[in-house]
Parts: C-alpha cells; structure tokens; sequence
C-alpha cells in the first residue's frame, strides 16, 4: 500500500541527513510499527509521508503510484493522520461537530446530515457531544475526536503518530483497542509510530526499528515478542523495553545484557 | 453549629440552566454558553465592569441624544454667552451661547463615529496582514513587515497630523489618519500569534485535509488572533480617542460648529479661567470614555487570554 524508497531529509540544505535513506513497504490491511528512541527520525518519516514536510529525497509510492512532494488534494483522502497530543491536534476555539464537518468541506465533499453522528459512534463517542468544545472533553475523548476526524473522510491509510503516549496508562489501551477494532471493521493500513514496543506489539505486525534515522532492522511481532532480533541495537531496545518499570534491573545490568 | 453537607448543584432551571446545560444542543447554543462564561469571568473585575458601564452609557447617549436635551447643539445664542451652569444650562453655554451639555451629548457621537469606523477600518487590515505575514513566511513576510516598520517608526499623533493636514482637516480624513496609524501593531500582534499558531498540530491536520493556505487563514488562523486583537484594540481605543481629540483641538478634526469634544475642549481654552466649565467637561469627557476603554481592555485580556483557564 505505501512503499518507501531511500527517503532521504534533512532540514535545510548545507545540514546533516536526519533520515539517511530508508526504505520499508506497508502491506494493505495490515499495520506497520516505526519504533525507535526520541531524536531517530521516526516521526520525521511519517510527517514526509503524511505530505507535511515537501523537502525530502528518495520515492514515496502510495498503491504503486508514485507521489510527488506537493501532494494533490486527493490524496487526503486516501491518507489521514492522528497526531500524538490530543490537547494541540484540536482546534481549540471550535466545536467538535465543526472540526469533523472541516475535513468535508475542504475536500468538497457533501455534508451528510448524519455524517457526524456516525463517525462519533464509531469511534465510540455519545453523538450529544458534538456541541462541545476541546476544552470541555477529557484527553480520551479528545483523541477518538481526532480519529474520527481522521476517518470522516473514509481514508484507507491511517498514519499514527505515537496515538497513545500523551494519555495516561488506562486511556491508551481504550484507544489501542478502538484502534484495532476499526482495522478490523474498516480494513484501514496503519503506519504507527512510537517508541513504545508495547504498543506496537499490540497493533503491528511487522515492525522496522529506527537508530540514527536508518533502520537497522525489519523483521515479524513474533520475532521481537520472543527476543530473536538480530542487530545488536534491536537487542539492546528490547531489553531495555522490557526491564522497563522492574526494579532488579539496573540501567548497568541493560547495558551488560544486550 | 453543624456544617451544612454540600450536594452537588443541581442546574438551576430557566435561562441560566440553558447557559450552563453540560450538552449544548446547537452551535448557537455553543457559543452562546462560551459567551455566558465569558460574561462570568468578566463580572469579576469590578473595574472592568465599570468601564464596561461607562461606554454603554456612551453608547445610549449617542443613540438618544434628541431625547436627553431639548436645546439644538449648534444653536447660537449670544445674549446668554458663556452662563454658569444653571437649571436651564446644566453645564452652562460656550463663547457662542450654545449649550455645552448638549454639546457633549451630541459629541457622543461623534466620538462613537470615530472608535465604531476606526475599529472596522483597523482590525481587519492589521488582521490580514498580520496572519498572511506569519503564515506565508519569506518574502511575503519581509514585505509586508518593513511597509508596518515603516508606518510604526512615526510616532502615531505626528503620522496622524501629517495624513490630517495633507487630506485636509474633517471628521473622515481625521478618522483615516487614524485608521492609518493604527493598524501597524495589531498586524505586528496578528502575525506574533500566528507564528506560533501555524507550528501547532490542529493547523497541521488542517493542512491535511487539503485546505487552501487562504481557507486555513481565515477560517483556523484568524479566529484565534480575534481575541487578543479584540484586546489590543480596547487598550489601544483611549489613544485613538485621544488622537481624535488632538486633532480635533488643533483644528484636524470635525469642523466647527459641528460638536466634538477636543475642539470644544480647544475653544474653552481661551475662557478657562473666567468660564472653566467650557473647558472641563468635554476633558472630563474624553478622560471619562478613554478611562473606560482602559478598563474595559483590562478585564477583557483576563477573560480572552487563551492561557488562561481552558
């Protein structure tokens, strides 16, 4: 569905390479994992594909057709975005109703008289709160408003910016299961990106892992669920995921393990 | 003495109960409710609500100025020139015998006139400029800033009297003069807030949905500059008032005899020690109304500030 090709960006033109030639292919209806610590370059790639950042080197295909870096409206359509902060992805002056209708009337699509309610429902939201300001909605509620913007205009692309790290621990499973539900149900392609290998294992079924805006790694859940990763990065992230909140392991015994 | 158990506030019904209901049922209703918290933060600063008062009596007065003085503002009457204030003169008469208080009421007007159509001229240039400066960036950016610089390295009563004496003195090239040295730091505000505003992610998904850069402007970016430009605007209207009142005093301004409150402040002037009441009410006038503004602005930035609360 999204293919990559030696995506090379750099911010500026006489500065370093951020993302240095990386290549990977999303398969149709299945979800892709970009895992990596801050600073890799992970976030960068998705904002290249998403069309937010034009300065890029390198191919980027959608269904076999090549993009060009000024994207066409239509591909809006066929590829939306959820952000990782639901407090600064909403526009804060105005109602959710409004915000969902947006999408809509950029694409000049008509406005159904139920299309908001809709997609309030399937996202699992009470449709009474559509006359509600951001500020008026809990972090939870603000980003399955942010998903349902997303899948107002009925994308099969979904591209998730770290979705669940601005929200405490009870909330992000809420919103990883509505997630998968609507794959599910919709047959959407997810390109996730996080820094939480939880939160991958639970989505993804293949994973690339990013250090020093290369991957050094691609490879199945399973294999990063049993540990048999090969490039001794990967090893490291892992353990280090892993020891991750246990108390008998010390940042000394991470290092030693990998 | 037991301390009353507190349960939680059940809505109360009627029109305050519609304005706090926890389901807006429409965007009118939306909005009125932001409106209504709005009011309710404003109601606390007493100051801010004496200000408030002070201009909607401005307001009434130049609404219903034939109602509240029976004497024609223009109407000469040199057998009775310069009388104390009196029943029949409550502020007394002017060098030409004409009745000062319905001078000042009259001049409500005027005054109404200048702030109504210099606000209307001044927000949606500076607006404009503001956000298209910090949306687009480069070159764009560079040129409409230096033409702001340029218009805000005069100082504003100088530029005002420069555009006054070169249109020619009246109350609309007074109000243009204005108008033209107005804009410049609500632009300089408007493109502050959008350089933050259009690194943040709600315009990013904007961005995504396809929207033109004009769409995104004025539909996602603009809203967000109106409250601090609606601030900046009420602080800014005691110096607008004052301008006008300057050039209404050096002769700029409304022509005579038509009332205005700094030429009837520069014709007491000549009488102020024999007749100060000539001269004292359209100043206290004009510090009453610039004063208010002040107030008004003040409160306001309290309630419209974005950090604040939400």
């Amino acid at each position: 569905m999204i293919d990559v090709e030696n995506l090379t960006i750099r911010f500026g033109p006489r500065s370093p390479l951020v993302v240095k030639g990386v290549s990977f292919s999303v398969e149709r209806g299945k979800s892709f994992g970009l895992v990596g610590e801050s600073g890799c370059g992970k976030s960068t790639v998705l904002r290249a594909i998403s069309g937010l950042n034009r300065n890029y080197g390198g191919r980027i295909s959608l269904d076999g057709k090549p993009l060009e870096p000024e994207r066409s409206k239509a591909f809006f359509r066929d590829v939306q975005m959820v952000f990782q902060d639901p407090y600064g992805s909403l526009h804060p002056r105005k109602t959710v109703r409004s915000q969902l209708i947006e999408p809509l009337r950029n694409q000049n699509l008509p406005i159904k008289e139920n299309a908001v309610a809709d997609v309030l429902k399937a996202v699992g939201l009470d449709p009474s709160l559509g006359y509600r300001f951001p500020h008026q909605l809990s972090g939870g509620q603000r980003q399955r408003v942010a998903i349902a913007r997303a899948l107002i205009l009925d994308p099969p692309v979904l591209l998730l910016d770290e979705p669940t790290s601005a929200l405490d621990v009870s909330v992000q499973a809420e919103i990883l299961n509505l997630l998968a539900d609507l794959q599910k149900e919709r047959g959407l392609t997810y390109l996730l990106v996080s820094h939480d290998m939880a939160v991958i294992a639970h989505l993804c079924s293949r994973v690339a892992i990013m250090n020093g805006g290369e991957i050094v790694e691609e490879t199945g859940i399973d294999q990063i669920r049993s540990g048999h990763v090969q490039h001794p990065y990967s090893q490291r992230l892992l353990s280090a995921s892993r020891a991750y909140g246990k108390q008998e392991m010390r940042p000394a015994e991470i290092m030693s393990s990998a | 003495m037991t301390m009353p158990i507190s349960h939680p506030r059940p809505t109360p019904p009627g029109l305050r109960g519609w304005l706090l209901a926890p389901e807006p049922k429409g965007t009118l209703h939306a909005l009125l409710q932001q409106f209504y918290q709005g009011w309710l933060k404003f109601r606390e600063h007493p100051l801010g609500v004496v200000g408030l008062v002070v201009i909607l009596i401005l307001i009434v007065t130049a609404a219903a100025a034939p109602l509240l003085t029976q004497y024609d503002p223009v109407a000469q009457n040199m057998a009775i020139r310069l009388a104390p204030p009196s029943w029949e003169h409550l502020l007394g008469t002017d060098n030409f015998g004409r009745d000062v208080f319905s001078r000042i009421i009259y001049g409500a007007r005027t005054t109404l006139d200048i702030i109504i159509l210099v606000t209307i001229i001044v927000a949606p240039i500076g607006l404009l400029i503001g956000t298209c400066s910090g949306y687009f960036g480069g070159i764009v950016d560079e040129v409409l800033m230096r033409i702001t610089d340029i218009f805000l390295s005069f100082p504003g009563l100088v530029l005002a009297l420069g555009f006054a004496a070169a249109l020619g003195p009246g109350i609309t090239n007074a109000i243009i003069a204005i108008s033209l040295t107005a804009w410049p730091p609500i632009a300089r505000l408007a493109r502050a807030e959008t350089l933050s505003l259009r690194q943040m992610d709600y315009i990013a998904a904007v961005r995504l949905q396809g929207a033109s850069s004009g769409a995104i402007i004025l539909r996602h970016i603009l809203p967000m500059c109106i409250p601090s430009v609606i601030v900046r605007v009420t602080l800014n209207m005691a110096g607008i008032i004052l301008t006008a009142a300057g050039l209404g005093f050096l002769g700029l301004g409304a022509q005579p005899p038509w009332p205005e409150w700094g030429a009837m402040a520069a014709t007491g002037r000549e009488f102020m020690l024999d007749s100060p009441w000539v001269i004292a009410a359209p100043g206290l006038a004009i510090a009453a109304v610039s004063l208010a503004f002040n107030l008004v602005g003040d409160a306001l930035r309290d309630v419209l500030d974005p950090r604040g609360g939400e």
